[in-house]
């Protein structure tokens, strides 16, 4: 690998995508607004709960204008705009805090849950792959290809509930949720690291079919391809063949396929942070949307929104290193 | 010989290994009254999770707040005694003025005193519009409060209201800390500073909330020194965590509780409650609304097959929103189960059968709508049972699901399925659900109820600081209630708690409808005592 990066022309697609992505975010919080208002769900009885019921209609309407909730929408998502310009993502009224708060508390969780599954996923995915695509139509192959079809359909929240079902109440082996025991109050790393492993266990392996079969497909077509009958045909060793011409060849769908699934770590983190009790974002922004909770909303909605354009910049950037066919033309 | 002695070694060594895997593998915290000794922890497990822990926004409105004190304070048999204040209020001016002493001796866990400028600061933010407080409405009697000197605070009243000494439980927040945040946004709303037997150590949303006992507690230190209230919504799961030993108490539905009932380790608390069911007969409906109706329902619903079926013993027949066991009771307002008097109303008021069963008066169908909350089992419950009942004496009632948001607008002409019951006063209940000013404000006085003898005896219940005249004026709007009840009041639901057998000093309040933090065995965590270790392990 002596080539030299083209780091001007990735620069300029990062660039252009950078400017595309401007419209995008305004026409996805403008969306989650209307989107939020249209439900018919209220933010003043949300954020009442259980006093709004013996409360009086005057302490409600002051509460709706305190909220700020009595303001027509569009007011409202310009004026959450110009102000989230300036850093000031305004006040999250379900969790009674600064929307700013919020996101750096959880964050931190979240992204440890989607790095470690998406990990588990690529690296399991790959492995599996190139074993069962190597000898397609084998007993390996044909059991983890099964599986994975069937993985394919499973919801990640049923994933979930069974794991729970199994590891902690059948086993108790692995505790069942949370992000460390219900008696500590200090987050230590092997709690943590405990804790993490079912929830990273269930969002790996409910990506880990794309990988799985991608990599198989492209390794499985590559073997058949000039390039190896040629490595084999000069008598390399099959590791050889394997990784330096099938596995370089046979990866690059899956570099595309990278940054496609970014979307889907997002809703299934959304289904597994639920089911774990993980305080990561995903789980703010379910208690966000039932409780029309504007500010937090948008803001995780961003923030989503960004994560899958910056999904979708990195596999162009890696696909066009690896295959200088495809350039960076975006 | 020498074989023999391998394989000794072996099996030795096998069984140690094992022994030691088995030890590793447990939980160190799960072991409750083990050979550790006296018990100074407790992770309980609770359906609710509060929104603020801040008093300014509501938090520990009814007392016993872990964190916070009031003024006063309910002891176990639900009477006033002083907490924050040296003794019970001076009331003076007619009911006008309440007239309070504070202690002196009282720090907030950071260390500064407590002083009448926190209770005036409390009280103020609280009134203050611009506060997002949605129990602001409680406090309605309240104008104005002032403090004289340090250790003295003077509460003026817009008009007498008897309970405002019931009131006045509330949490107190310090001005010094509160006070220099935002009210509904400021970090103090997670991380709350008070003069209570705990402190905050840690809240994760959504999982728990964690305590420590509060060293320089002005009434003692606790002797349960960690408390967790793990937050579990899922009964099941509750019951489960409970039974693997990951809590040590939960509350629980009824059939879950059963399943505890062998198990010596742990005791079952059932506490009584001013929890009811109720179903709202709306004025505005031309069924619901027509007294022979009411009448004929409320004697046609078998409440003692609810309370036998439903919820499996643990509750009572409701006649009303005051309990049947309690002071304030109107005695002799219970009504039988008895079908043929119904049927015998019906027909007297005109309420003819109609070709198909139902009953018909001038042309219009003995038929309402009876709405529940979608997802709520237990008024689902109700709501079929009540409707089967009704049927019997010739009234359709069509029961529907749906969220508040659907049920609100259809309130006025709609029958709801509702619950409630706030302790501590008639007045709490009574006057929110049967003023006529108050139809259709908010959630109160769902039924838009209105009788005008009820109105006058709810205002003398709540003016007089007498106590036989409000006697006479609740048993007024009681009996007033039986002859026209615009609500069929139907069962008030014990709520069940199971917890180790770790402890001694464990005992229920009469609890609201609401399981705050405040409910449970564990409302006086703060004075329970470890068992010995000999006690606990049975």
């Amino acid at each position: 690998m002596s080539r030299r990066l083209p780091w001007g022309a990735m620069a300029r697609m990062t660039g252009r995508r950078a400017l595309a992505a401007v419209p995008v975010l305004l026409g996805v919080t403008l969306a989650v607004f209307a989107v939020a208002e249209a439900s018919p769900f209220d933010p003043v009885k949300a954020y009442a709960g259980t006093a709004g019921l013996t409360a009086s209609q005057e302490n409600l309407d002051q509460l709706r204008h305190n909220l700020g909730v009595d303001r027509p929408l569009l007011t409202r998502w310009w004026d959450w705009l110009t102000a989230a310009v300036t850093g000031d993502l305004g006040d999250s009224s379900v969790m009674r805090r600064p929307v700013a708060d919020v996101v750096t508390e959880r964050l931190g969780w979240s992204v440890l849950l989607a790095v470690t599954a998406f990990a588990l996923a690529i690296a399991l995915g790959t492995l599996l792959g190139v074993l069962a695509g190597r000898r397609r139509g084998g007993l390996l192959d044909r059991a983890v290809s099964a599986l994975a079809y069937t993985l394919e359909a499973a919801p990640a929240f049923w994933l979930g509930l069974l794991a729970i079902w199994f590891f902690a109440l059948k086993l108790g082996v692995l505790p069942a949720g949370g992000l460390t025991d219900t008696a500590s109050d200090t987050v230590t790393f092997d709690q943590v690291a405990r804790h993490l492993v079912l929830p990273a266990l269930v969002l790996g392996v409910s990506q880990l079919p794309w990988f799985f079969l991608y990599v198989r497909q492209g390794v499985g077509d590559a073997l058949d391809e000039d390039p190896v009958r040629g490595a084999r045909a000069r008598g390399l060793a099959e590791r050889t063949v394997l990784t330096g011409h099938a596995l370089r060849s046979g990866m690059l769908p899956m570099l595309t396929l990278i940054g496609s699934r970014v979307p889907e770590v997002i809703t299934g983190a959304l289904l597994v942070e639920t089911v774990f009790s993980w305080p990561g974002i995903a789980a703010a922004t379910v208690q966000a949307a039932t409780a029309v909770d504007f500010p937090l909303l948008a803001a995780l909605t961003v923030l989503a929104t960004a994560a899958v354009l910056l999904g979708n910049l990195l596999s162009d950037l890696l696909y066009g290193l690896a295959d200088p066919r495809v350039g960076f033309d975006g | 010989m020498a074989a023999r002695t391998v394989r000794r070694a072996t099996a030795a060594t096998v069984t140690g290994a094992l022994a030691l895997a088995t030890a590793a593998c447990t939980n160190p915290g799960a072991g409750p009254g083990g050979s550790a000794g006296p018990k100074d922890s407790a992770v309980v497990g609770i359906a609710y999770e509060p929104d603020t822990l801040s008093p300014l926004l509501g938090y520990g409105k009814d007392g016993n707040s872990k964190i916070f004190d009031g003024l006063l304070a309910l002891d176990a048999d639900m009477r006033l005694k002083p907490a924050l204040a040296a003794k019970l209020p001076h009331v003076g001016d007619g009911g006008l003025t309440y007239t309070y002493t504070l202690r002196t001796d009282v720090t907030f866990s950071d260390g500064e005193p407590f002083t009448a400028e926190d209770v005036v600061f409390t009280y103020r933010t609280i009134l203050d519009p611009k506060t997002n407080n949605p129990s602001r409405t409680e406090l309605d009697a309240l104008k104005s409060v002032e403090a004289v000197g340090d250790d003295t605070v003077v509460f003026h009243l817009k008009y007498p209201y008897a309970p405002f000494a019931e009131r006045t439980v509330h949490a107190i927040a310090p001005a010094h800390v509160a006070g220099k945040q935002d009210v509904n946004t400021g970090a103090f709303t997670t991380r709350p500073i008070g003069t209570g037997p705990y402190v905050l150590t840690g809240w994760s949303k959504g999982e728990k909330l964690t305590f420590e006992a509060n060293p320089t507690y002005w009434n003692g230190a606790p002797a349960i020194k960690k408390f967790t209230m793990a937050i579990v919504k899922d009964d099941d799961v509750r019951a489960t965590r409970l039974r693997a030993g990951d809590l040590d108490g939960a509350i629980l539905p009824p059939n879950l509780a059963a399943g505890f009932d062998g198990d010596k380790g742990k005791k079952t608390y059932a506490a009584k409650t001013y929890d009811y069911r109720t179903v709202t007969l709306p004025t505005h409906n031309p069924v619901a609304g027509d007294t022979a109706v009411r009448r004929a329902l409320d004697v046609a619903v078998d409440r003692r097959a609810m309370v036998d079926k439903i919820l499996e013993g643990a509750g009572k027949p409701a006649y009303g929103p005051v309990p049947t066991d309690d002071p304030w009771f109107a005695e002799g307002t219970e009504r039988r189960h008895d079908l043929a008097g119904a049927q015998k109303i019906l027909d007297e008021a005109g309420w003819k059968p109609g070709p198909d069963g139902v009953r018909v008066k001038n042309g219009v169908r003995a038929a309402f709508p009876l709405w529940y909350l979608s997802g709520d089992k237990l008024r689902q419950d109700h709501a079929l049972a009540y409707a089967s009942d009704a049927k019997k004496a010739g009234i359709e009632i069509t029961t529907q699901a749906g969220t508040w948001e659907v049920i609100e607008p259809r309130m006025k002409t709609d029958a709801v399925l509702a619950g409630g019951g706030s302790p501590g006063d008639p007045d709490f209940d009574q006057y929110l659900l049967l003023k006529s000013t108050l139809a259709g404000d908010g959630f109160n006085n769902m039924a838009w109820y209105d009788n005008k003898t009820v109105d006058r005896a709810l205002e003398d219940g709540r003016r007089t600081a007498d106590d036989t005249r409000r006697k006479a004026a609740y048993d007024t709007v009681q009996r007033e209630l039986a002859k026209d009840p615009g609500y069929t009041f139907l069962t008030h639901i014990d709520h069940l708690y199971v917890v180790n057998d770790s402890w001694d000093g464990l005992s229920t309040q009469t609890e609201p409808h609401d399981h705050g933090l405040a409910a449970g065995p564990w409302w006086n965590v703060e004075t329970w005592q470890p068992k010995k270790t000999g006690d606990a392990q049975k």
